[in-house]
């Protein structure tokens, strides 16, 4: 959303704001978080996604020195936190927001200028914060209500204002927005993201949401029992998956896997189930490799002329099922291999889709991710 | 019936004539029971609260020992008070068995384990995660105990109340260690039990409504409190 951040950060150079050294949480004999090295710089929102379970609360509440013992070092601003940083001081850089939005029993202005009292700051100061963070968020309006009387979606920007009233060097936000119904859920993300690019918050989001942490985010960290598999940039993690794993979570339907049968140039061919697809980039004859083809980059035609496309790999097949996604329909094709399109409404209607009905489908050699089989290979610590 | 209207119409002369005698009965009571309140208040929240946050060795053993000294009777209560203060007991020295501070003491020792569970229960039944989103938001451990104990206010009252009404309204321990010294340890339960042994029922039956009345107005006040807190 925000692409000046990097150059900030360039010209600053600075230490991260936040860095996580051999981070290890077990749960009995069980290690149910292994972090060996994470950081998170000034100004970055990084969204840490995952399935339910993964870990994602586990490593947010670990950083807040919620949960103790753990093993491992966390560094605020180049400082170690326990050492050269008190914990409590560090507590109060930063701020939580939890699914659940955990209001107090008392009114809405009260609920905001919580972090606040705690601190001990003067009530003037107090005051225009709350204000200020009403604002933002939208709910002057429900100033003097009592937190019970509010709706959802309501009591959940009570919880991020009073976050924000804190004005913290980082902010943790575990899951915010995962139980409220789609339009409440909608209208928050939307001012959200703009909040944030107004404050400059250096932001955690976990979330099991790609879509939510692919628009709010500068980079993704995937995460998977306890271990972040990949961290980078949303495009980075959506179209080059280091597995087999993170492409289907990142939201790549087709995924089939061959082997290298024949290079020419700067492509190669590989063959699946008797097929074959021609993928630029590198990899070696005979080697085993995974194809990740994003639904996306898939057309469809009933045309069987070759020439309409610029796409090596033309490939009839019949639809399986079709299914609403949103602005899009979903649809599976079988081509002697699986094979997922997202196609329009419009296109939809123009090419008459049904299930049952055979179609062309092409897609570029270009636009292939390929995931080789040594890449996969976790080094040996 | 005569004996209960005349009961009644003494009881409302006696009072609102502020009889004396019955006046100082009545003052004696309150000030004990709520000073006794007040110590197993401030003993019980504390305890409650400690036991709550904190997990240790044997506490499934002590939470059940509260549970079960939620209904201590005052009989027994009254008896080991007696024998603790008694002038050869363990704390005989202090001399202080047969006086207002004797009952204080016992009465205390009823309410206590009342107010401690309650607020163990208070407590444990705010969200897990509560706790953690105050220490997010950089509570000390004080600042979160204070702050945990606000939350769970109306559970609070629930336990003065229960206090209150089962130390004001106990008759045995008050007895055995107050002694029902007239003018010095008589309160309204201790007078209730010796107007009847001595078939004065007119009296009896006002004190009875006088004890009645004062629990009545002071629950009523507390639920008051708490049903507005409720519904805001």
């Amino acid at each position: 959303m925000d692409e000046g951040w990097r150059a900030r950060m360039d010209r600053m150079g600075s230490v991260p704001i936040l860095e996580i050294r051999k981070l290890k949480v077990k749960k009995g004999a069980v290690t149910i978080l292994n972090v060996p090295s994470f950081q998170i710089e000034e100004g970055e929102i990084l969204s840490l996604i995952g399935p339910n379970g993964s870990g994602k609360t586990t490593l947010l509440q670990t950083l807040f020195f919620l949960l103790n013992p753990f093993q491992g070092e966390v560094f605020f601003r180049g400082k170690k936190v326990g050492l050269d940083y008190p914990v409590l001081d560090y507590r109060r850089k930063l701020a939580l927001v939890f699914q659940e939005p955990l209001l107090f029993d008392t009114s809405v202005f009260n609920n905001v200028a919580s972090g606040l009292k705690i601190r001990g700051i003067k009530r003037e100061e107090i005051e225009r914060r709350v204000e200020e963070n009403l604002k933002r968020f939208g709910i002057e309006h429900l100033r003097d209500r009592f937190s019970k009387t509010l709706s959802g979606g309501e009591a959940q920007r009570v919880s991020l204002a009073r976050a924000f009233a804190i004005q913290p060097d980082l902010l943790l936000l575990d899951e915010p927005f995962a139980s409220l119904d789609p339009p409440t859920r909608e209208s928050l993300i939307e001012d959200f993201a703009s909040i944030l690019q107004q404050t400059r918050t250096t932001v955690i989001l976990a979330t099991h949401d790609r879509l939510e942490a692919l628009r709010l985010s500068h980079r993704l960290a995937v995460i998977k029992d306890g271990e972040i598999l990949q961290t980078g940039p949303p495009e980075e993690v959506v179209n080059r998956p280091i597995d087999e794993w993170v492409a289907s979570f990142v939201g790549t339907e087709t995924i089939l896997k061959g082997r290298v049968i024949r290079k020419e140039g700067g492509t190669f061919l590989v063959s699946v189930e008797g097929h074959e697809i021609e993928v630029v980039g590198e990899a070696m004859l005979g080697e085993r490799v995974i194809l990740c083809i994003r639904p996306e980059t898939v057309t469809l035609s009933i045309s069987t002329a070759k020439e309409t496309t610029s796409a090596r790999n033309l490939f009839i097949g019949r639809i399986e099922g079709i299914q609403p996604m949103g602005f899009y329909q979903k649809v599976q094709l079988y081509c002697g291999f699986p094979l997922v399109a997202y196609v329009t409404r419009p296109s939809m209607e123009n090419l008459s889709l049904k299930v049952g009905k055979e179609v062309w489908a092409s897609f570029k050699a270009t636009s292939i991710h390929v995931i080789r089989q040594k890449e996969r290979e976790k080094p040996i610590e | 019936m005569d004996l209960i209207l005349e009961g009644t119409k003494k009881a409302f002369w006696l009072l609102f004539s502020f009889d004396p005698e019955v006046l100082n009965i009545l003052l004696l009571s309150l000030r004990v029971s709520a000073t006794a309140t007040l110590i197993s208040l401030l003993i019980g929240i504390t305890g409650g609260v400690a036991i709550a946050l904190y997990r240790f060795r044997g506490r499934a053993v002590v939470v059940s020992l509260i549970n079960t000294g939620m209904g201590l009777p005052p009989v027994v209560v009254g008896l080991f008070v007696t024998i603790f203060l008694w002038r050869n007991g363990p704390l005989g020295f202090l001399g202080i068995l047969y006086t207002p501070m004797a009952i204080i003491i016992a009465q205390a020792v009823i309410a206590t384990p009342i107010v401690m569970g309650i607020t163990l229960a208070a407590i444990q039944h705010l969200p897990e995660k509560l706790r953690l989103q105050i220490l997010a938001l950089g509570a000390t451990r004080t600042q979160m105990v204070w702050i945990l104990i606000k939350e769970a206010k109306l559970p609070l009252l629930a336990a003065v109340m229960a206090g209150f009404g089962g130390v004001i309204s106990e008759v045995g321990a008050s007895m055995m260690v107050g002694g029902n010294i007239k003018g010095y340890t008589r309160v309204l339960t201790t007078a209730t039990v010796m107007e009847t042994s001595r078939g004065n029922f007119d009296m009896a039956i006002a004190l009875g409504i006088i004890l009645l009345l004062f629990a009545y107005f002071i629950n009523l006040i507390l639920t008051q409190i708490q049903q507005r807190e409720g519904l805001r």
